[in-house]
């Protein structure tokens, strides 16, 4: 199982973190500091997986973003590195040709894509088309509600 | 500022996103957010109602802020508001801002498992997604108290979409990970078990994590998921690459559910029904086949998805350990990913190669790679794959191998990063004593990791190097003339500084021969690093001076100079002033006697498991101890620090022994090689029989000759008189072509090799003379190894036995000459065939004569052939025993003697040292338990002379009666002589 991932820039922003498994505040920032760090020290060649603690690291570079995902012992590194890449795979299909400021402006959307893909740290649905179609519904249900709004909002003042 | 791409577009989120990342600074960027904060706190105070719009937007600015890092403490109840909109997306960010923020606030949790559960019946699809979604995120206690009972239901009803199905299994999952005990088995659990079957390809990727978690904790009610599991794997793995359409993955057809299928099935033994078991195996065999199939794509995407259902499976076969023909076929599978220009797969492969090391079946189909993975230690540019090789190498090690191992483990350590050294020490540690054939070896491999890497070397390596120089005689001398040298460095680690001062305080007197280590020179080399030390390694050196004083008389002065110097008896530090303050008022009062027991050698440690594996265990990760390993190391590590002769193990050394004998290996390792070299050329077929006894059925025999003895004896106080002479000798002695009086000790080291039968007879600077001795009826075959201990060759060397006086007429003993030139630093070796004709007292002598630097080296040992060497046990009940007692009641067939018990008295020591006197050790025999009562026959070729033995302890008085009784007056007395020195 999935313990977390974390996105993050190669200057060491976190641009997103998902917890699956329960833990405090603290420990979060901690783990993510610790683990930003090892991997940017690490050199572009090496291999894309590492032991860290009593986890398995499982890491890859996609142009300016770091993807990076704990999982278990027992847990095969190979398909987790397919899940970062399906998870790229769908990002860039709904946002066409992602980017990094894809998802820091659109930061709820990245969350939504992964809740559909993943869950609870287990694959829920790995077929692309599945995942997007879901989402895809969610946006029509909210072109349909979206009201009218006021100038002020439009030029983006409140 | 880019253009929002997607509906929404909450400007106002967006403008102030782009804001924060114009900040400058992060002073200014907290300035920006404590403004947006203020904004906010007076939207969500104001009077004014905000509409669902304006909530959603600064609710996800919060969340923004908050992913940020920043702490946030206002707008939860916001959020559980928009739960409750029936707008989708006001909705949608109440439950993100819930899963990344949830606090246990018991009144907002009541008011979100409302929102949640109106969701759940609202039968909307999309709105139950979410709310399962949340459930799933947050996990909480109180939501699975909620929810616990109803989502099973909502999974397995019939008419829940698929979707919904998916977030319902997964959600299940969670709450049964965090409150097992609320998920409650039922009805639904059977049911949830066909959803291996469903057809839909996205429902069953997620329920087979939750069957997968299920069957792990109930295994029995879920093993029909076996079955299903392997048909549908069968499917995926024949299916062709296109037909699960939008589920196959760059041409692999199901890769994340084929993972999980393959994860599943190692929560069970092999398949039971052989038509489900064939299905496996065979799509296990397809798999196997794939992986040498050309690739269907250059994508890298591709081969990882094909190759982690290889690995999978790998894993699978692995688990069932048992078709040799599949785990073969991994290994190999595995050796090619080694070499694969793909970092990712050469750490792969040599991470599950760890696994396959452990199992019978592949651990020598593993070993064959061993080059390979040496090279990656040494070249691999990563760290990580490095530490993968060095498990590997951990896992792989054996004893044939085990010496190649530890050399390129240690000089890996000389450059290894900081992160591992510390496990690498252990592992290093543990090879080192598991596989050590010869204990010199051992001590220098350790030494050497003291040197190498001080800083990693925990106690438990450096008190264990202890211990077994302790409990091993034979190694006493080396290690204290090895650890001597060691201390010669100008900067040594610390660490080396205790064990020199451990091992030099009790066995510094057996190099004190040598002028260039004697006790002064000794105590100096000590006494020089004290002030560079910690106050514990202080304590220990001070308790080796005081060792000292009792060892060698002459540096007492100097000692007590030391001891009464200000820096020692009023340091401020309270237990170095006490030791000094003790020790001097021990070293002036006490009388040399009272000194000698207070200071006694230590005595042998108990055996036990090694501290340094039980330390290893405590540190997790990959390559740490299995439970199969330990089990291992039980059975190899009694071996090891018992006599550790177990000749079961020697085909395998002998084939790594044979070609290239170790200049210091001592008598085990040269053991198994011996009969290699000899066998085939012996006269008769005794050599042959007695290998094959002492093959694998007689580890018994190996135990009593070797291991309890060598455990229990007393060390003996001979050795560093014998150094002395033996050196002493070497200088003075004029040459003389004549063969020298035997040592003054012959007849002490004969006596130490009464009840054993290997072992190391003689040592002194120059030469060590090891052996190992068989008998078998009348007929004895003794192996000499002789280790020149210099790096100087000796010239001329010759041995010559020979039977003094009326032995000639009791005993034969062939020899083949020896090589004349003994090479600096290697072992020859010499064969004895004995043969006895009648009984006898003395010994044969042992003539050496070499030239050591021009200086003509002569000395003469006694050869430890003694009359008991030709027992053969005899079992007798008590009545016939006393029946025989009796008969021979005359006079001259009994010798006695009574004398005082000078090895202490313990019970296991002393059955150990009548079993290796040869006879039969008789069990309720006695009416007296505390009585041993021994009986055998001696085989000469002209008589067999049946002998009785009694031994009565009396614990009270310390003392011993002994009572042999024979047939033969000389037999009784020569064996009541022998054994009276024994305990």
């Amino acid at each position: 199982m999935m313990q977390f991932m974390l996105l993050f820039s190669r200057q060491g922003k976190l641009r997103l973190q998902k917890w699956y498994v329960p833990l405090s505040d603290k420990e979060r920032k901690k783990i993510s500091r610790d683990l930003v760090q090892t991997i940017l020290a690490r050199k572009p060649k090496m291999c894309s997986f590492l032991e860290w603690r009593d986890l398995k690291i499982v890491y890859k570079r996609y142009a300016s973003l770091y993807f990076c995902c704990a999982v278990e012992d027992q847990d095969n590194e190979l398909i987790t590195l397919e899940i970062i890449h399906r998870y790229v795979e769908l990002l860039d299909k709904y946002f066409g040709s992602v980017c990094e400021l894809d998802i820091i402006f659109n930061f709820e959307k990245a969350y939504f894509i992964l809740d559909e893909f993943l869950l609870g740290g287990e694959a829920q649905e790995t077929s692309k088309k599945n995942v997007l179609k879901a989402i895809e519904q969610a946006d029509l249900l909210q072109e349909e509600a979206e009201a009218p709004r006021s100038v002020l909002e439009e030029i983006g003042l409140t | 500022m880019p253009a929002v791409s997607k509906g929404d577009g909450m400007r106002g989120l967006a403008v102030f996103i782009s804001d924060i990342r114009n900040c400058k600074s992060k002073e200014a960027e907290i300035k920006r957010i404590n403004k947006e904060l203020a904004n906010i706190r007076s939207k969500f105070k104001g009077d004014k109602a905000l509409d669902g719009y304006s909530k959603k937007k600064y609710v996800c600015k919060l969340l923004f802020i908050f992913l940020l890092g920043h702490d946030i403490d206002f707008g939860h109840m916001e959020a559980v508001n928009l739960l409750s909109s029936n707008k989708y997306t006001e909705k949608q960010i109440g439950y993100l801002f819930i899963s990344v923020l949830v606090n246990s606030n018991s009144e907002l949790i009541r008011l979100i498992n409302n929102a949640i559960k109106n969701d759940l019946s609202s039968r909307n699809p999309t709105f139950m997604c979410l709310a399962l979604h949340c459930i799933a995120n947050v996990g909480s206690r109180e939501m699975a108290e909620a929810f616990a009972s109803e989502i099973p239901r909502i999974l397995v009803a019939g008419d829940t979409m698929d979707s919904v199905k998916q977030s319902a299994a997964l959600c299940l999952l969670r709450l049964y990970k965090t409150s097992p005990d609320l998920v409650l088995m039922g009805e639904w659990t059977s049911r949830v078990v066909h959803l291996l079957n469903d057809q839909h390809m996205g429902v069953v990727t997620a329920a087979i994590s939750l069957i997968t978690c299920l069957s792990q904790k109930n295994p029995d009610e879920f093993k029909t998921c076996v079955s299903l599991a392997v048909s549908r794997l069968s499917r995926i793995v024949s299916s062709a690459s296109t037909d699960l359409q939008d589920y196959t993955y760059y041409f692999v057809p199901a890769p994340w559910l084929s993972c999980k299928l393959l994860r599943l099935l190692q929560c069970y033994p092999p398949p039971e029904d052989g038509a489900v078991k064939g299905r496996l195996v065979e799509c296990l065999e397809t798999i196997l086949n794939k992986a040498q199939e050309p690739p269907k794509s250059k994508k890298v995407q591709h081969s990882n998805a094909k190759n982690a259902i290889l690995f999978e499976a790998i894993s699978l076969i692995i688990h069932y350990d048992s078709e040799p023909n599949l785990l073969v076929r991994a290994c190999n599978q595995l050796g090619q990913f080694l070499q694969h220009r793909e970092t990712n797969l050469r750490y792969l492969a040599l991470e599950s190669m760890c696994t396959l090391a452990s199992s019978e079946f592949s651990h020598e189909a593993v070993k064959t790679h061993i080059e390979t993975v040496i090279n990656a230690l040494k070249t691999e540019r990563d760290v990580s794959v490095r530490q993968r090789a060095a498990d590997l190498l951990y896992a792989m090690c054996d004893r044939s191998n085990a010496k190649q191992i530890v050399a390129e483990m240690l000089s890996y350590l000389e450059t290894a990063d900081y992160s591992i050294r510390e496990e690498m020490v252990l592992k290093v540690a543990i090879l080192a004593e598991k596989y050590a054939v010869d204990y010199s070896w051992y001590v220098d491999t350790i030494l050497n990791l003291i040197r190498i890497a001080g800083d990693y070397v925990s106690e438990e390596v450096w008190y264990r190097v202890i211990q077994i120089v302790i409990n091993r005689d034979d190694v006493q001398g080396y290690a204290a003339k090895t650890v001597f040298e060691a201390l010669q460095a100008p900067a040594c680690h610390e660490n080396m500084v205790k064990v020199g001062g451990y091992i030099l305080g009790e066995f510094g007197n057996l190099i004190a021969g040598d002028p260039r280590s004697s006790p002064l020179v000794q105590f100096n080399l000590l006494h020089s690093k004290f002030h560079l030390c910690s106050v514990p390694t202080r304590a220990l050196l001070l308790s080796a001076y005081i060792k000292f004083i009792n060892l060698f008389p002459e540096t007492k002065a100097t000692i007590q100079e030391v001891l009464r110097c200000d820096s020692q008896i009023r340091n401020s530090d309270v237990e170095l002033q006490q030791r000094a303050v003790e020790y001097l008022k021990l070293s002036s009062i006490a009388s040399t006697d009272v000194l000698a027991t207070v200071l006694e050698e230590m005595p042998p440690f108990p055996e036990r498991e090694s501290s340094i594996l039980a330390k290893l265990k405590k540190k997790k990760g990959p390559g740490a101890v299995s439970v199969t390993e330990l089990d291992d190391s039980k059975r190899e590590g009694g071996e090891l620090n018992g006599g550790g002769e177990r000749s079961s193990d020697s085909a395998a050394m002998a084939a790594s022994n044979a070609s290239t004998p170790s200049p210091s290996a001592d008598l085990l390792g040269i053991r198994s090689s011996a009969p290699m070299g000899a066998a085939p050329s012996a006269p008769g077929s005794l050599l042959v029989d007695v290998f094959s006894e002492a093959g694998p059925a007689a580890p018994a025999a190996a135990v009593n000759n070797d291991g309890f003895m060598r455990e229990l004896e007393q060390p003996t106080d001979t050795s560093d008189s014998l150094l002395v002479e033996g050196s002493g000798d070497a200088d003075s002695a004029p040459p003389s072509e004549d063969p020298a009086d035997p040592l003054p000790e012959a007849d002490e080291l004969l006596n130490k090799f009464v009840c054993k039968n290997n072992g190391v007879l003689f040592e002194n600077q120059l030469l060590q003379i090891g052996i190992k001795s068989e008998y078998r009826q009348n007929l004895g075959k003794m192996y000499l190894f002789y280790g020149n201990k210099t790096s100087v060759q000796f010239a001329s060397f010759s041995t010559t036995v020979s039977c003094p006086g009326e032995l000639q007429s009791q005993l034969n003993v062939q020899s083949k000459p020896v090589e004349p030139l003994v090479e600096g630093g290697a072992q020859i070796q010499q064969v004895l065939n004995i043969e006895c004709l009648t009984d006898f007292c003395e010994a044969p002598l042992l003539n050496i004569k070499f030239r050591y630097g021009g200086a003509l080296q002569n000395l003469t040992l006694k050869l430890p052939v003694t009359i008991n060497k030709f027992f053969q046990p005899t079992e007798m009940n008590s009545q016939d025993f006393f029946q025989r007692w009796k008969q021979l009641s005359q006079a001259q067939q009994e010798a006695q003697k009574i004398f005082k018990a000078s090895h202490g008295m313990d019970t296991e020591v002393i059955k150990a040292k009548l079993l290796g006197l040869g006879s039969a050790l008789l069990d309720d025999v006695d009416p007296n338990p505390e009585n041993y009562v021994c009986a055998g026959v001696i085989q000469t070729k002209g008589q067999q002379v049946g002998c009785l033995l009694r031994l009565e302890p009396n614990a009270q008085a310390q003392m011993y009666r002994l009572t042999l009784r024979s047939s033969k007056e000389s037999v009784s007395k020569r064996l009541c002589d022998l054994m009276s020195q024994q305990f």
